[in-house]
């Protein structure tokens, strides 16, 4: 004998049932009208974060309350742990939000005007108007810094990434930890390590006397790249790392079966396979260092004037000029330092989203067009050979 | 078909005899292998140095103040009266404050990001974190002094007024005026903690995401709620993560120097009240004093660095090997 039970509706195992967004809607409502009347009718203070803050605490109370008419204890807990969650991740997108948002408004101001981009501050008033000056001798510091940075850290960061992965051994494994240590030295101490290396100077031993006998570089633009190696070097090397240990092992084993050496193999297939991480690992590394204040603001020195020369004199640089600017008294520098601000804050956006798209792709993995490319470069050698024959 | 045979190569002579092995690496791989082994033992040099050449050049300021180096609280290094303990201090005290704001916020933030959110919106975040894990500090340093410390005085103010007469460290002098709340080592601490809240929350929400998916499905499958399985399964799994992302987090707002530097103003005193203005901290006092010193100050402020170094890298080194033994899966029992 069989009853005809009526088939069970599908159990929804994601996203919010009709139950849910009603509770959520009411407590929402409920908990805005009530704060609105504790703040406007009753109580005798006004004040914007006092209203958002009470208006939270009520809205948690009263989901509870609302939850607790459908479900247990066990429900309603996760029902408010769920909602303080969702309120975790909502406030960390808006201090980011908050900062670009502010940041741009506050250098609109100096961004409009083209002036800001070609020219300098040296013949410039502290009080002359957003019409004159610019942060081109900031931009100049900043390429000619990052870009001998980069000459100093991306041969030896990748060179030692290659050695942690593809040579290892017990040397290797001291050389990860002490890379993983310097990645977390604070900024300011390398810029003070560069400051008591070079700027203060060194004797060197009467034996080695090609170099002179002392070693000591002034304030200038190469030692600020010095500084910003120190804190380059170790994120290259751990992206690096990272990069090249997705290379799949067959590809290395297929190579030195071949009859390859070590190098021909690191050469020829683990260093191509791997080549957009490895722009990823260095453009992260450039996004890292192109901000750096603090190991900058010890050996570059500071000037208003456009200094071409890394190596000779002070060179400004755009986190520099930030930095300077707005602790000057007037309204003028600290737009300008705002305006310089929204600048080093693009950078650091282009060379992160490149990153990000290059760093999407898996080894190996080639964009539409550069798979074209080969695939009509193998068509012709295949002409050329069938011609030959 | 024999003139096709004659034609064709001779085949390669077959033998038994043994294939010579290069037990030698060709001079190519030894060259190779030389150089990236070079490259990455001047990395472990420049490391040295960095704490060598801290330590000669702080030796002068050492010598002089001895012990007391590390004991006193004033700054005078004219008449051989400086040390770092104020300093050490205020740091810890603001590093202190970050955390206790960004923690729970990196927290929730990580859950949400590893376990609440929809696909599409988790790779945005996860984006949007590494992104604002780049932001350069000085950047955080204009909105902290812009915008964030205006709208912190009413909350400092607020936070005195309510909680002062039963939390004796919460009063400040002249409570009544705005300004005796500015440039406080709470406002240092909140800006602080904007800029090591991506750094906890990835570092979280990395380790909550490698729980295992069998211990969530079967406890799921066991009738837990989706904050029962977290509590069960992804948090005890997560702990050595969580553990070592705050201190990460900690190691990074030690060596904070620019956003320090613009919100707080200086003084030689412990900070035992952080709702009242002035404290100070190592990094900044190292960025402020640096142009203007010479001689034994020099050395003082390259001896406070060195205190920097050693505390961070110790903080680091203990986070590092907490992370790295929860990674190895030791914290589950499948």
């Amino acid at each position: 004998m069989s009853t005809n039970l009526p088939a069970p509706g599908r159990i929804r195992t994601g996203g919010l049932n009709p139950d849910q967004l009603f509770h959520l809607g009411s407590a929402v409502a409920g908990s805005f009208a009530l704060t609105w009347m504790l703040f406007e009718r009753i109580l005798p203070v006004t004040s914007p974060l006092g209203f958002a803050v009470s208006w939270y605490a009520l809205f948690l109370t009263m989901y509870a309350v609302i939850s607790a008419t459908t479900l247990d204890r066990v429900g309603v807990v996760d029902r408010v742990v769920g909602a303080l969650v969702a309120t975790a991740g909502a406030v960390l997108v808006a201090v980011l939000a908050g900062i670009v948002v502010f940041i741009t408004i506050r250098g609109k101001g100096a961004l409009a005007h083209t002036n800001f981009y070609t020219d300098t501050l040296a013949l410039v008033g502290p009080d002359d108007g957003l019409t004159k000056g610019g942060i081109y001798s900031a931009m100049i510091g900043t390429f000619e810094q990052v870009a001998l940075a980069i000459l100093i850290s991306v041969p030896v960061g990748i060179a030692t990434a290659v050695y942690l992965n593809e040579v290892g051994g017990r040397l290797a494994r001291t050389v990860r930890t002490v890379v993983h240590a310097m990645s977390a030295i604070p900024t300011i101490v390398a810029g003070l390590f560069i400051y008591a290396m070079f700027i203060i100077g060194f004797d060197l031993p009467h034996w080695l006397p090609l170099l002179g006998d002392r070693v000591s570089l002034p304030r200038s633009g190469f030692a600020a790249s010095l500084a910003l190696s120190v804190s380059m070097i170790p994120v290259v090397i751990t992206t690096a790392e990272v990069v090249l240990r997705l290379v799949p092992n067959g590809l290395r084993e297929a190579s030195l079966a071949l009859g390859t050496s070590r190098w021909q193999t690191v050469k020829g297939v683990v260093l191509p396979t791997a080549r957009p991480g490895l722009i990823t690992a260095v453009l992260l590394g450039i996004a890292r260092v192109i901000g750096e204040t603090s190991p900058v603001l010890l050996v570059a020195g500071y000037t208003n004037a456009l200094n071409y020369d890394p190596f000779h004199g002070p060179q400004v640089s755009l986190p520099l000029f930030v930095f300077n600017l707005a602790r000057q008294p007037f309204d003028v520098a600290i737009a300008r330092a705002f305006g310089a601000a929204v600048v080093l804050l693009v950078l650091v956006v282009i060379f992160f989203a490149t990153a990000r798209i290059l760093g999407g792709r898996a080894p190996g993995q080639v964009s539409a067009r550069k798979q074209r490319r080969l695939s009509a470069r193998l068509a012709r050698r295949q002409l050329v050979e069938g011609n030959l024959l | 078909m024999s003139a096709l045979l004659e034609h064709a190569p001779p085949p390669p002579p077959r033998s038994d005899e043994r294939r010579e092995i290069h037990p030698v690496p060709p001079r190519s791989d030894r060259i190779f292998v030389g150089a990236v082994r070079t490259a990455s033992v001047s990395t472990l040099v420049v490391m040295g140095l960095i704490g060598l050449f801290l330590l000669l050049r702080a030796m002068p300021a050492l010598k002089v103040a001895k012990w007391h180096f590390l004991t006193e609280h004033q700054w005078l290094p004219e008449v051989n009266k400086f040390g770092v303990a104020s300093l050490l201090w205020g740091t810890i005290l603001i590093a202190l404050i970050a955390l206790a704001v960004a923690v729970p916020v990196a927290f929730g933030a990580a859950l949400f990001i590893s376990e609440y959110a929809p696909r599409s919106l988790k790779k945005l975040l996860i984006t949007l974190t590494d992104l604002m894990a780049a932001v350069p500090a000085v950047v955080y340093a204009m909105w902290g002094f812009f915008w964030l410390q205006g709208h912190l005085l009413e909350v400092s103010k607020f936070l005195s007024d309510t909680f002062g007469p039963v939390l004796p460290f919460l009063r400040v002098d002249n409570p009544d005026t705005l300004s005796s709340y500015s440039s406080s080592a709470f406002i240092a601490g909140v800006a602080v903690s904007a800029v090591v809240l991506p750094t906890i929350t990835s570092v979280m929400r990395e380790v909550f995401s490698q729980a295992p998916v069998s211990e969530r499905e079967g406890a799921i499958a066991l009738g837990a709620t989706k904050w029962g399985m977290i509590r069960t399964v992804v948090l005890p799994f997560g702990r050595g993560g969580i553990i070592g992302g705050i201190m990460l987090g900690l190691g990074r707002a030690l060596g904070e120097t620019i956003v320090v530097f613009l919100i707080i103003s200086p003084m030689f005193d412990f900070t035992t009240h952080p709702l009242q203005s002035g404290t100070n901290s190592i990094a900044p006092h190292i960025a402020l004093r640096s142009t203007e010193s010479s001689g034994t100050a020099l050395s003082g402020l390259l001896a406070c660095g060195l205190v920097l170094f050693l505390f961070t890298l110790l903080i680091n080194t203990a986070a590092g090997f907490v992370i790295s033994r929860s990674r190895s899966g030791a914290a589950t029992e499948i």
